[in-house]
């Protein structure tokens, strides 16, 4: 059996990675998850500088899901590469790093200085929602998205990731901006925009107003998207949004995902993503699967 | 320091101790670990609230192998915990947080202030004092419904305040403070907000150190999710901005470091 994936050549050992902003970069979750049993980390967004993030309360619970509005809390690049990729190098996992920035020209200078450090992929977040400049500007417009894809993938040493924002008309148009681009891969969704009001304070729950919705909530949609957008580009898609367990895992691949991750379920039960690469591994086995490439988009 | 864990516990017992206030003991192999003003996150097994609710330990008894937490029904989570009956199995994640200095009271006269549902720690910190240091346990309530203050006695000199004044000082624990002339070298505190803010503003003019315990909205409580944080004088080191995590470096932080 065959639990292997390749995406823009980089090897994954298994499709089952972490979504970025819920699992740092693996230092936290190493004391409950082994790190060498995942596909890839994918970090925390990082930008060229440090950033404050959001005034508190930055998370808020919602029905079957919740809502965050961290702002991209982040300790700036050239931490990150003393610290965070050295840490990370100690596991048998690849590394994707998350970046953001406010400006084209702050995403450049992050993916710049990446370029010499031993990470296997850049995501690129141009679909934040919690950020007032930069970041989800870039990822609503299908004109924005595919220049800063350009710009990115013009300095850019490793395959590029552009993650995608389910807060936009047409996400599949946004895709093929990628794609047209130059992107490698893409992954989706984001969070959702959301709001939650406390009726007893007459207060928004979040100091931020609104925040990013994500957690089981949000699957249905999430798999709608995934599987909208493999129809509409032939570049990998990394799947996420409120996957809970091996079987939510597998309706992203079947919808023509090649990777999926794991998000908001990390914060419910840290052992949530091995439990989803033994889980797809007992699912192959159960329906004589060799090859992982087999259900990726297998829908019938 | 032990690897923090998920673990299923098992409910010993559980009762209300005052009007929407209850007193959980539960077996778990966490028991040995808890210090006082670490917490635990406790699971709702209603998976439409997905998050854990952190309590703080209330005291650990580690030869029994279990801990007890006290906490107030604030909504749905809380509100399915309030249901379990002796023997229901539940999800936690511990210890968590790194406590109260201990060592910080050593030969000194120190004031345990506890306000509302920030009193249950408070036991667990007076209990591990020991004979390390002299006390006083300072105890604000809503009203006449005092509870773990019997507990407390054992423990040390227990001075009441209610809002209402249905028991001891009519005021907070500031005005008990002022009321019965205490004073202390060092103080530990958990609390409501403008209590602790009142607490960080009275040790800064009596020039003592205040260690307090915060309470923030968490989804991780493990310092991933960067969810509760608390803004600090000097720049954090795991952060490099000025925010640090409560649920991993705090709860407790020495007033003077944080801003509130």
């Amino acid at each position: 059996m065959n639990t292997k994936i390749t995406i823009a050549g980089v090897e994954f050992k298994n499709p089952v990675m972490t979504a970025s902003g819920t699992f740092g970069s693996g230092m936290e979750y190493a004391e409950f998850v082994d790190l060498n049993r995942l596909g890839a980390v994918v970090t925390k967004g990082v930008a060229n500088v440090p950033w404050e993030g959001n005034p508190t309360p930055r998370v808020a619970e919602t029905y079957g899901g919740m809502l965050n509005a961290i702002g991209l809390q982040n300790p700036g690049i050239d931490v990150f590469i003393e610290r965070d990729i050295p840490f990370l190098k100690q596991f048998d996992t690849k590394i994707i790093v998350n970046v953001c920035g406010r400006t084209a020209a702050d995403y450049v200078e992050v993916v710049e200085k990446l370029g010499d450090s031993p990470v296997d992929m850049l995501e690129i977040n141009v679909s934040c929602p919690n950020v007032k400049h930069g970041g989800i500007a870039f990822g609503q417009d299908p004109k924005c998205l595919f220049d800063i894809t350009k710009e990115i993938k013009a300095k850019a040493k490793q395959p590029v990731i552009m993650k995608l924002s389910p807060n936009v008309t047409d996400i599949a148009e946004m895709a093929r901006a990628a794609e047209a681009a130059g992107s490698d891969a893409v992954s989706l969704i984001n969070t959702i925009t959301g709001m939650k009001i406390d009726i007893h304070r007459r207060t928004f729950a979040l100091a931020n107003k609104t925040g990013g919705l994500s957690g089981p909530a949000i699957k249905p949609v999430a798999v709608r998207m995934v599987y909208q957008v493999a129809n509409a580009v032939k570049i990998p898609i990394i799947g996420m949004g409120g996957i809970a367990n091996a079987e939510d895992a597998i309706e992203f691949l079947l919808a023509g995902a090649s990777c999926v991750a794991v998000g908001a379920m990390n914060f419910v039960n840290p052992y949530t993503t091995v439990e989803i690469a033994d889980g797809i591994e007992a699912y192959m086995r159960q329906y004589g699967i060799e090859s992982l490439t087999e259900i990726i988009g297998g829908l019938k | 320091m032990d690897k923090k864990k998920k673990e299923q516990a098992v409910v010993y017992r559980q009762q209300e101790i005052a009007t929407g206030i209850y007193d959980m003991w539960i077996e778990t192999s966490l028991a040995s670990r808890g210090r006082p003003g670490q917490f635990i996150s406790v699971y709702p097994q209603d998976k439409s609230t997905l998050l854990p609710r952190p309590i703080s330990i209330c005291e650990a008894d580690a030869k029994n192998g279990r801990l007890r937490i006290v906490y107030r029904v604030a909504g749905k989570g809380t509100g399915e915990f309030a249901t379990y009956k002796s023997g229901h199995r539940i999800d936690i994640l511990g210890t968590l947080g790194n406590g109260f200095p201990i060592e910080a009271a050593k030969g000194k006269r120190a004031f345990l202030m506890g306000g509302g549902i920030g009193i249950p720690p408070m036991l667990a910190l007076a209990k591990e004092l020991g004979s390390a240091a002299a006390r006083d346990i300072i105890v604000g309530y809503r009203n006449d419904e005092l509870f773990l203050a019997e507990d407390l006695k054992k423990y040390g000199s227990v001075h009441i305040a209610t809002e209402d004044g249905s028991a001891g000082t009519k005021g907070n624990v500031m005005d008990a403070i002022e009321a019965e002339g205490l004073l202390a070298d060092v103080i530990f505190a958990c609390g409501p907000m403008p209590m602790l803010r009142a607490v960080k503003a009275y040790a800064q003019t009596q020039g003592i150190p205040a260690y307090i315990s915060l309470e923030e909205r968490m989804a991780c409580g493990v310092g991933a999710c960067l969810g509760c944080v608390v803004k600090t004088r000097e720049t954090d080191s795991h952060s490099h901005v000025n925010n640090a995590r409560i649920c991993t470096d705090g709860p407790v932080y020495l007033a003077s470091e944080v801003e509130l």
